[in-house]
C-alpha cells in the first residue's frame, strides 16, 4: 500500500527502520517462562500435571504396546498381559466389511481407494488448485454414483450383494458419505428457503426444520425402520438401508439449514444491497455472493454437524444394521476371545477419531486457504 | 413547496457554475408524487424531482431527512408505496424484469463500499458484465482494466479488497459499478466511511466522472464538491425536498429559512 512508503526525505521525517525483538521475547525459553512457570501456583499446577501424566501415560504405553500381543491367531496367542491386538487383526475384515460376501469384497476395496484417491490429495500441499477443485467435484457427484452401483451390483455383471450384509467401516462410511453430500444441499435449501419472502415456501421449511430438530434421531431410525412399512402398501417394501440413509438425510439437513442460516445471517445487508445494485438477479446473487461468504463463515459450525453426523451413524445399530462400533460390539461378546472389550472399543474410538480429526484438519486448512484479509 | 416547483426549469439552472457542460433535454429520472412508509413511519413525503440527461445532482440534508432513502428508491432498494419514479423511460413497478433492466443502467456506490470480500479487485469488477451482460470475459476484463486505470489502481487487480485502504475500495467500487457502463451514477455518501486523507482521492475520481458528462445523483456532505460539480443542489429534511437550486443560489441566496439554518450550521467551520 501507498502509505508505508517512506515519506521523501525533503519533509523532515525519517522513519526508525525496525529492529528484532529482544531474545527473552521470542523462543522456547520465553514460552516455557509464560506458560508452565509464570507465578507459584502455576509452578504447582504444573508439577501436578507432570506427576499425573506420570502416573498414567507409563502404564498405558506398557498395556498398550510393550507387553501387548500383535501376532497370532486366538486368545491363546495372547499371554503377556497386556493388550490383545490379536483380536483386532483376526477380526479386521469383519470390522472394515461386515458379512460383505468374501468374494466381493473387492468391490469395497475399489470404494475405498476412489474416497482415498480424491481425499488424500486435498491435504497434500504441492497439489494444483485446479486439480482439487475437479477432484472434489467427482466426489461429491460421480463418485457416489460408482459407489453405489459398485457395491449393490447386480448390473454389468456384478453379484448383487443385499444392503443387510453390509457392515462395519464400510457401512459407516456409506452412511455418513451419503449423510454429509446430501444434507449439506438440502440444508443449503431449506435455509434459503427458511429466510424466503414467499410465505409458502418460508412455512413449509420452518416446519420441516422444526419437526426434524425437534425429534431424536433414535426415534427417526425407529420410524423409518419399523412403523413406515405398517404405513406403506402391502408389497411395497423399502430396503431398510435406504430408509435408515433417508432418516438420517433428513435429520442432518435440518441441523445444517439452520448452521448455514446463521451465516446468512451474518453478512451485511449491504452485501445483498451491491448484488441486487449491480442487477445479479436472486439466484445469481445468491450462487456468487451470497453462499460462498455465508458458508465459508459458518465452515466450523458445518464441520461440526459433519462430525456429529460421522458419529451419530452408529445408532444404526438399534435398528439391526451394524456399524463399525456394531460389528465391534457382536465380536467383543464372543466368549472365544475372553476380556478384550477395552481392545476392541479403543480400536473403535480410534477409527472414529481419524476420520472426525481428518474433518477438523480439513476444515482449519480450508479456512485459511479462502481467508481474504477481512 | 410552489417556489420550489418553479425552480425545476432546467433551462435555468445550467447557468453560473463552474464547470459548464451540456444538459440534454432527455429526462433520465421522474419522480412524481413520491410517497414513502417505513411501517408506519412517513419516511419520504410528496417527493416531485426531474433529473436530466448528464445533469448532476447533489442531495443534501441533515440525518435522518430521507436523501439515502430516496436514491435507494431509483434503483429498487427501497420500495416506494405511492406516486411514480421513471428510470430512462421505465417505471418501476414490483414487475421483477424492469428492476433488473433499471438495475442494469443504474450503477450505485454505496457509504461502505460494500465490495465482495471474496473476490479479487478485478473479479468484483467484470462479475456483472460476465453474468448479467453475458460479455466475453476477456472484454469485460479489458474494460475492467481500463476503468480501474481510470480510477488509477490497475496496480491493485489481483488484491482482495480487504487489503486495500477505504479510499482504494471506494474508487474499486466507482470502477466496479462503471463496468456495467450504465447511464446513471448513484452515489450514497461515497466519502462519509473515509479517512479524510482518502476523501480527496475519492472526490477526484467523481470530479472526473462528472467531466465525461455522466448523469449523476450523489448524496453527500462534502460542499465543495457541491459548489464545483453540482448543476443543481437538493436539499432535503424531514422527507420532503424543500428546496433546490444551482449551487450558486443555493450556497449565497436560499429562499426557504431551513436551508439557511442547515448552511449556517455545516459552512460555520
Amino acid at each position: 500500500m501507498a502509505h508505508s512508503d517512506p515519506p521523501s526525505s525533503d519533509t523532515g521525517f525519517r522513519p526508525i527502520p525496525p529492529q528484532p525483538p529482544p531474545v527473552t521475547v521470542v523462543g522456547p525459553v520465553r514460552w516455557v517462562r509464560d506458560n508452565l512457570l509464570s507465578s507459584p501456583l502455576n509452578i504447582a499446577l504444573t508439577a501436578l500435571g507432570l506427576y499425573l501424566l506420570w502416573l498414567v501415560v507409563p502404564p498405558l504405553i506398557d498395556w498398550g504396546i510393550l507387553t501387548a500381543d500383535f501376532v497370532g491367531s486366538s486368545r491363546d496367542d495372547c499371554t503377556s498381559g497386556g493388550a490383545c491386538w490379536v483380536f483386532i487383526a483376526t477380526r479386521l475384515d469383519f470390522f472394515v466389511y461386515g458379512f460383505y460376501p468374501d468374494a466381493e469384497r473387492w468391490r469395497v476395496d475399489v470404494m475405498f481407494a476412489m474416497l482415498a484417491g480424491f481425499l488424500v490429495p486435498q491435504f497434500l500441499p504441492g497439489v494444483s488448485a485446479r486439480v482439487r477443485k475437479w477432484l472434489g467435484i467427482f466426489g461429491l457427484t460421480v463418485y457416489p454414483v460408482i459407489s453405489g452401483v459398485l457395491l449393490l451390483g447386480g448390473v454389468f455383471g456384478l453379484e448383487a450383494v443385499e444392503t443387510g450384509k453390509w457392515g462395519g467401516l464400510m457401512l459407516t462410511l456409506v452412511l455418513s458419505y451419503v449423510g454429509i453430500v446430501a444434507a449439506l444441499p438440502i440444508g443449503i435449501l431449506l435455509a434459503l428457503g427458511r429466510r424466503s419472502h414467499m410465505p409458502i415456501i418460508r412455512t413449509i421449511c420452518v416446519l420441516f426444520i422444526e419437526l426434524w430438530r425437534g425429534v431424536p434421531l433414535i426415534s427417526v431410525l425407529f420410524m423409518a425402520s419399523v412403523m413406515l412399512p405398517l404405513f406403506l402398501p402391502e408389497g411395497v417394501n423399502f430396503d431398510k438401508l435406504l430408509r435408515a440413509l433417508i432418516g438420517i438425510v433428513m435429520f442432518q439437513s435440518a441441523y445444517m439449514a439452520e448452521v448455514i442460516r446463521g451465516g446468512l445471517q451474518g453478512l451485511p445487508k449491504g452485501q445483498y444491497e451491491a448484488a441486487s445494485a449491480l442487477g445479479l438477479g436472486y439466484w445469481r446473487a445468491t450462487g456468487l455472493i451470497i453462499l460462498p461468504q455465508a458458508l465459508k463463515m459458518v465452515i466450523p459450525g458445518i464441520v461440526n454437524t459433519f462430525i456429529a453426523l460421522f458419529k451419530d451413524t452408529t445408532l444404526v445399530l438399534i435398528i439391526g444394521l451394524f456399524d463399525i462400533l456394531g460389528t465391534v460390539q457382536a465380536s467383543i461378546v464372543d466368549p472365544a476371545w475372553g476380556r478384550v472389550a477395552i481392545e476392541g472399543y479403543i480400536f473403535a474410538a480410534f477409527c472414529f477419531w481419524v476420520f472426525c480429526f481428518g474433518m477438523s484438519r480439513y476444515s482449519q486448512g480450508l479456512e485459511k486457504k479462502l481467508h481474504t484479509g477481512h | 413547496m410552489t417556489d420550489i416547483q418553479s425552480l425545476q426549469d432546467p433551462e435555468g439552472l445550467v447557468t453560473g457554475h463552474e464547470l459548464s457542460h451540456q444538459v440534454g433535454a432527455e429526462v433520465m429520472i421522474q419522480i412524481t408524487d413520491m410517497n414513502k412508509w417505513f411501517g408506519s413511519f412517513h419516511v419520504l413525503r410528496d417527493i416531485n424531482l426531474t433529473v436530466h440527461k448528464g445533469e448532476r445532482i447533489v442531495v443534501c440534508g441533515p440525518s435522518g431527512s430521507g436523501k439515502s432513502t430516496m436514491i435507494r428508491c431509483i434503483n429498487r432498494l427501497e420500495e416506494h408505496q405511492t406516486g411514480s419514479i421513471v428510470v430512462d423511460g421505465i417505471e418501476l413497478t414490483d414487475d421483477v424484469k424492469k428492476i433488473d433492466m433499471i438495475r442494469r443502467e443504474v450503477g450505485m456506490v454505496f457509504q461502505h463500499f460494500n465490495l465482495f470480500p471474496h473476490l479479487t479487485v478485478l473479479e468484483n469488477c467484470v462479475l456483472s458484465p460476465i453474468w448479467v451482460r453475458k460479455e466475453p470475459r476477456r472484454q469485460a476484463e479489458e474494460r475492467a482494466m481500463a476503468l480501474l486505470e481510470r480510477v488509477k489502481i490497475p496496480e491493485q487487480a489481483k488484491k482482495f479488497p480487504g487489503q486495500l485502504s477505504g479510499g482504494q475500495q471506494q474508487r474499486v467500487a466507482i470502477a466496479r459499478a462503471l463496468c456495467m457502463q450504465p447511464k446513471l451514477m448513484l452515489f450514497d455518501e461515497p466519502t462519509s466511511a473515509l479517512d479524510p486523507e482518502m476523501i480527496k482521492e475519492v472526490l477526484d475520481v467523481m470530479v472526473q466522472l462528472a467531466e465525461s458528462g455522466m448523469t449523476m445523483v450523489c448524496v453527500t456532505h462534502e460542499m465543495g464538491f457541491a459548489k464545483t460539480v453540482a448543476d443543481r443542489v437538493v436539499f432535503m429534511d424531514g422527507g420532503q425536498v424543500v428546496e433546490q437550486a444551482p449551487p450558486s443560489t443555493f450556497f449565497t441566496n436560499p429562499t426557504s429559512e431551513r436551508t439557511r439554518l442547515f448552511l449556517s450550521q455545516i459552512l460555520k467551520h
